[in-house]
């Protein structure tokens, strides 16, 4: 019998909570705010399916309804890519330890 | 043109990298090389699409081009932002998220072949349930980020909008969702896929406009958490490793942080959730204020007392946030340290309006991290610290907490500032905090209170030291 592909795919969601979990408690608590934002940034990672949205083309219309949802997918997407990666590394440019010669 | 299954090994190298990404924020010092880590992930990940995809049309230049306008969007506001707007940037960009997934699942739905779906009104059962979740819940991030964006903003009043059977209507709308994803999965039908996203945003919409300001953290974190699970919703649809993986670990991050926030308030995730808390109707409000005697002071007064003592405690909150204070508030701390006075910042957990806030405002004024506190990691030191300066944060420190059950904050772990010699209270008058309950410490013995905004009182104190 065959395993459908689905069940793999599931056994990688299930094992990616897990190690979200472990991963995410070993957080301390001071990056909370630049997890949040860098969170945003890689879900995101949904841009993949806009783009094969936008490029999909069953017809030689390019701006057939699905392919516009798409586009605007995209733009969504790299509104939150761009700007999250660069204002977690903005924040995180800011962490900074005691100067050394002041003790 | 690459094959599949090459594809699906670089998506699972961009997945491994997005765990790298959060694992460098177990330290200051890693967390820069985990964003690098971040965006070549990202990178891997649009590229290996382009390729997999290999239709280099003129379509391919649209794409390229809301790219490039959507990052110079995204950067503009990035470099722009102050720091303390940084709860509303997050909750506004987790709304994009909402909507980018409800945008996927809806050009899916109508061009199931691109995505090897199945065709048209003849969608595979799996992947319909799949881009139902994935639609479902990116809308419900979608309206919810929206209200939360506009609490955070100001722009709609911070306190609980609530009506009766609000409970019941999200029940109602909740099942509806289910039904019509069934009846969606049985007939193919666009009206219920629509009539299913609309419900969603409502939904959405409904569940955190009962919500009060200072229960924030918790809701950002878990419209945090839910545009992960979208986008592993989407992630199912698509069969893409790197959004299944991304999916969960967001989704997990944000539950987590939820967990957090609602441990720092000692109150349960649906207590939270359910929404009302923090109205103008706590019974006991206003009772006993009138009776007890205030000491309070100027800035001369406070400034005498820092100068004197050998070690002191800052205790941050929001209203620093609101006045923007950070910055001068690093400047009394430089001014103390030149004079041999140790300085130390105690940030509780739900301090703000968003995990971690505090420290970001911190970090911004240039305070060296490692002068700041977790609260159990300096709760023991309050006992042998000259001076507390709290500024801006009020709840968090009310000793009611530990001792009347009846107080609606009670077992709440707070900073223990009571245990210092003095406590130097800056506050704009002596109105209770988010809770709605009377500040004990106000009437203390030790304690002086230095009504004036945040900012203009440290600038005052600087000045006078």
């Amino acid at each position: 019998m065959e395993i459908d592909p689905f069940i793999f795919r599931f056994s990688i969601f299930i094992l990616s909570i897990f190690i979200g979990y472990y991963v995410v408690w070993s957080v301390t608590p001071s990056l909370h705010t630049p997890l949040m934002s860098v969170t945003n940034a890689i879900s995101s990672v949904i841009i993949v399916g806009a783009i094969i949205a936008a490029l999909a083309s069953s017809s030689n219309n390019i701006f057939e309804t699905s392919n516009i949802f798409g586009f605007l997918a995209i733009i969504l997407a790299a509104v939150n890519i761009f700007g999250g990666f660069l204002v977690t590394q903005r924040m995180l440019q800011m962490y900074k330890k005691k100067k050394k010669d002041k003790k | 043109m690459i094959s599949s299954n090459l594809s699906a090994i670089f998506y699972l190298i961009s997945g491994i990298l997005f765990i790298l990404a959060l694992r460098g924020l177990s330290s200051p010092e890693t967390s820069r090389q985990g964003n690098f880590l971040g965006i070549l992930g990202m990178i891997i990940a649009i590229t290996v699409t382009f390729l997999t995809v290999g239709n280099f049309s003129m379509a391919m230049n649209y794409v390229l081009l809301f790219l490039v306008i959507g990052g110079a969007i995204g950067a503009f506001i990035a470099f722009k932002i102050p720091m303390t707007a940084m709860p509303e940037l997050v909750a506004g960009f987790h709304s994009l998220v909402g909507l980018a997934a409800v945008f996927v699942a809806v050009s899916a739905f109508l061009n199931p072949q691109a995505f090897n779906l199945g065709s048209l009104g003849d969608i595979k059962l799996a992947s319909l349930i799949e881009m139902s979740i994935g639609a479902a819940i990116g809308a419900i991030t979608f309206s919810g980020s929206i209200i939360a964006f506009l609490k955070l903003r100001g722009i709609m009043s911070g306190s609980p909008i609530t009506f009766t059977g609000q409970h019941f209507l999200n029940l109602i709308l909740g099942i509806l969702i289910i039904v019509l994803i069934y009846f969606l999965c049985k007939t193919q039908s666009a009206s219920f896929f629509w009539g299913m996203i609309a419900a969603s945003f409502l939904i959405g919409v409904l569940l955190i406009i009962p919500i009060g300001g200072a229960d924030m953290p918790v809701v950002i974190s878990m419209l945090n958490s839910y545009s992960g699970w979208a986008a592993a919703g989407i992630g199912f649809t698509l069969e893409n490793t790197a959004l299944i993986i991304t999916g969960a670990l967001v989704g997990s991050s944000g539950a987590i942080l939820s967990y957090i926030m609602c441990k720092g308030m000692n109150r349960s995730f649906f207590s939270v959730i359910l929404g009302g808390f923090g109205g103008d109707s706590t019974a006991d409000k206003g009772k006993k204020k009138d009776q007890k005697p205030v000491k309070s002071g100027n800035a001369e007064d406070a400034a005498f007392l820092l100068k004197n003592s050998s070690s002191v405690i800052i205790v941050p909150g929001y209203g620093m946030a609101v006045a923007q204070a950070q910055h001068v508030l690093r400047e009394m701390a430089d001014v103390l340290k030149k004079n041999d006075i140790k300085v130390s910042y105690a940030v509780h957990p739900v301090a703000g309006r968003m995990p971690g806030h505090m420290n970001v405002l911190l970090a911004e004024a240039n305070v060296p991290y490692d002068e700041v506190f977790e609260l159990e990691d300096i709760n023991n030191d309050f006992a042998n610290t000259d001076v507390a300066f709290v500024i801006g944060a009020n709840d968090v420190t009310n000793p009611i907490a530990k001792t009347d059950p009846q107080s609606p904050i009670y077992g709440m772990p707070v900073l223990d500032v009571e245990k210092c010699k003095s406590v130097l209270f800056v506050k704009r008058s002596l109105s209770p905090g988010y809770a709605g309950v009377d500040n004990e410490l106000f009437y203390r013995e030790n304690t002086m209170m230095l009504f004036a905004d945040a900012k203009k009182m440290t600038e005052d104190i600087v000045k006078n030291i």
